[in-house]
């Protein structure tokens, strides 16, 4: 697409002055909502980054550079990588286990589709704590898993998965595989059959229409499954806290530790600001590369 | 036509649950021949080409190409390629990557895919386009690049799958033309789907039509317009005046018109049509000897117009036409008469109609003075018949 205008005439520029102002009354609301619960917090947490922490919370309004410094720490840092390494390892299973899902789903029957999408969602039906605690029973010591192994006689003793980050990467890639599952399915389902057709019949073999057409024309889907888990992986508390016993320690943890437990508000807000920047600049790599691969090179 | 068809189509059927696709369509392809399957949409046409390119797979029959039974091999093996209705251009390449993917997948060199692609984007005149993606092409590129991806395989047999349909009227001509000139051009053999049957005369040189499954006939568009065999054939190709009747032994009786001659092999006796082109019609104030009735309507053309004329005792209006404008008007008293007609047999559980299955039932009408000339009778029709009528008698 050719975007460039490089002098637009004063009608052209009045003309857009009324676009403007006629789609305000429709944004307005949107706008609104944005602002008090997206710009204002996000304001009132970088603020809270630059002042010293109260006793029992709260702010004390000095100025400092200490929070940020803080970060630099090996402690916050090894938190910080650790939660994106477990979040990439959960995104890159979500995605192969979710693609043949997704794949699969696609190619039924428009009526068991529907049957598959409704199994796929189920759970988000239940509350996640209790799913959560369902893990709990399904992999302690004397749980599900563990008794079925040892009845089977596959080992003596009773394996300790619960409490692990294994056990965690477990918990959150449950929770947000349907998130993987959705936008790569919406994307495979709505590829024309004809362009595989077409594929083959020019000569490609099933796995090389797959490769050079079905897999690349899913991308943008894959990619927007990838950031829906990625981010809420990312962030998640109540998992690692749960099935990872404490243990593993996320950038979520972290964050909430500092406020509610070492009461340290500002610190909590530079660890939440970090984390929110993460994510944005995450998104927005998703947005530009999904660009690219649907519009194409940009031309000269 | 060669002695060894390069298609061979033998007893072909296919069938979806309970409904017959396909009975057991036979029919063989010369090469470089340009072959449509003309039928409307439901006959069988297109399961027919996608069981030749290899996506649906028909219950019994085989499918040859140069003797190569083509039914064991996989889509992707087949030495046939297609133009689909939606063309089907991967949106995520260039044009040229478009082009270049048949050749890619069969593993040529890259060097001879450049030379290849270059060459065909010359054919098809989208050399200025290569880089675009496809959805910055208008309707008609889009075409050209899915004609190109095609041809670039050299296959021996290409098949379009309605190629026009999604054109408008004024792309649709002169691709029609430019179709025309590949097909010469590069010494392809090609089986167009279509529903078009103006698409399918003006550019086949064999026409197969099919209706609910069956190959009604299998002959060049000259022969299916003059010499239809069936009732259906009559109807879809071109316009006709059908009058439903019982064949006698030179004509059709028809109920409530007396006798249209028409030389048919049909028994005495058995129901039938009588088909009468509209140029075969002679309508005209002074014309006498045949039917009268009054005109309702006419229709100018341009090159020709039509006349429709009411005749009491008919249930719907004949057509007939003319050379240029004609002078006759609305409500005008005329005589009808009918120069060549031809029988075909009729299904007699179908209620005797008249025309109903043609949109446009049109009957080429003699102008008044081209009547006067011709004394009105069986001379006129032919001075006054079109050039693919012309072609027909030769």
């Amino acid at each position: 697409m050719t975007t460039t205008t490089p002098q637009a005439t004063p009608a052209v520029r009045a003309q857009r002055v009324r676009r403007g102002l006629a789609a305000a009354p429709f944004l307005a609301p949107g706008m609104l909502f944005l602002i008090v619960f997206m710009a204002i917090p996000v304001g009132l947490l970088a603020f809270y980054t630059f002042f010293k922490r109260g006793r029992f919370g709260g702010l004390v309004f000095e100025f400092t550079l200490d929070n940020w410094a803080k970060l630099a720490e090996p402690l916050y840092v090894g938190v910080i990588l650790q939660s994106i390494g477990l979040a990439l390892v959960v995104t890159l299973l979500a995605l192969l286990l979710g693609y043949p899902m997704a794949y699969a789903i696609a190619g039924l029957s428009p009526k068991w589709r529907t049957v598959a999408l409704v199994a796929v969602v189920l759970p988000f039906w239940t509350n996640f704590l209790i799913r959560t605690y369902a893990w709990i029973l399904l992999l302690n010591n004397a749980g599900f898993v563990n008794q079925w192994l040892q009845a089977l006689g596959l080992t003596d003793e009773p394996i300790s998965m619960l409490y692990t980050p294994q056990a965690i990467v477990v918990g959150l890639l449950y929770m947000y595989l349907p998130l993987m599952v959705l936008p790569l399915y919406a994307s495979l389902q709505q590829l024309d059959p004809s362009l595989r057709e077409a594929a083959t019949n020019l000569g490609a073999s099933p796995w090389r229409a797959f490769r050079t057409v079905t897999l690349p024309l899913s991308l943008p889907g894959a990619l927007t499954g990838c950031i829906f888990v990625f981010v809420p992986a990312m962030s998640n508390f109540v998992i690692p806290e749960l099935i990872g016993g404490g243990k593993t320690v996320m950038v979520g943890n972290l964050v909430r530790d500092q406020f509610y437990e070492a009461r340290d508000w500002p610190f909590g807000a530079t660890l939440a600001l970090v984390l929110t920047m993460l994510l944005v600049v995450v998104i927005v790599i998703q947005a530009a590369v999904s660009r690219r691969i649907t519009e194409g090179p940009r031309r000269g | 036509m060669t002695a060894e068809p390069l298609l061979r189509v033998d007893g072909v059927r296919a069938v979806y649950g309970d409904t017959v696709a396909l009975h057991d369509i036979s029919l063989d392809i010369a090469d470089n021949e340009f072959f449509a399957l003309l039928g409307p949409s439901g006959c069988g046409k297109t399961t027919l080409l996608r069981s030749i390119a290899g996506f649906e797979t028909p219950a019994s029959g085989r499918i040859t190409v140069d003797g190569i039974d083509l039914l064991p091999l996989p889509a992707h093996r087949r030495p046939v390629n297609m133009m689909f209705q939606s063309y089907a251009l991967f949106p995520h390449l260039s044009v040229e990557k478009n082009i270049a993917y048949g050749l890619e997948a069969e593993g040529v060199g890259r060097a001879e895919i450049r030379t290849r692609v270059g060459e065909v984007m010359e054919v098809v005149r989208l050399g200025h386009l290569s880089r675009r993606r496809p959805s910055q092409l208008s309707g008609g590129q889009r075409q050209r690049v899915a004609l190109a991806r095609a041809i670039v395989k050299r296959p021996k047999l290409l098949l379009l799958d309605e190629p026009l349909s999604a054109l408008d009227r004024q792309v649709r001509a002169s691709m029609q033309l430019e179709l025309k000139r590949l097909q010469h051009e590069v010494g392809l053999t090609f089986v167009v789907v279509t529903h078009d049957q103006e698409e399918a005369m003006s550019m086949a040189d064999r026409i197969a039509v099919l209706n609910e499954g069956r190959l009604e006939q299998l002959a060049t568009p000259q022969e299916l317009y003059a010499e239809p065999v069936s009732r259906f054939v009559a109807a879809f190709i071109g316009t006709a005046n059908l009058l439903d009747g019982d064949a006698t032994a030179d004509g059709v009786a028809v109920p409530g018109m007396g006798l249209v001659p028409a030389s048919h092999p049909l028994a005495a006796g058995s129901p039938a049509t009588a088909v009468v082109r509209p140029e075969d019609v002679t309508v005209g104030t002074e014309v006498s000897g045949g039917l009268r009735g009054t005109v309702v309507d006419t229709y100018f053309l341009g090159g020709a117009s039509t006349i429709s004329v009411e005749v009491p005792g008919l249930p719907a209006p004949l057509l007939a036409s003319v050379h240029g404008a004609t002078r006759l008007a609305r409500g005008a008293d005329v005589g009808v008469t009918f120069g060549r007609a031809t029988a075909v047999p009729r299904d007699p559980s179908q209620p005797p109609s008249f025309g109903t299955t043609v949109p446009t039932t049109a009957i080429t009408v003699t102008d008044a003075a081209d009547v006067r000339d011709a004394d009105g009778t069986a001379g006129a029709p032919e001075a006054s018949a079109s050039n693919r009528s012309q072609d027909v008698s030769a």
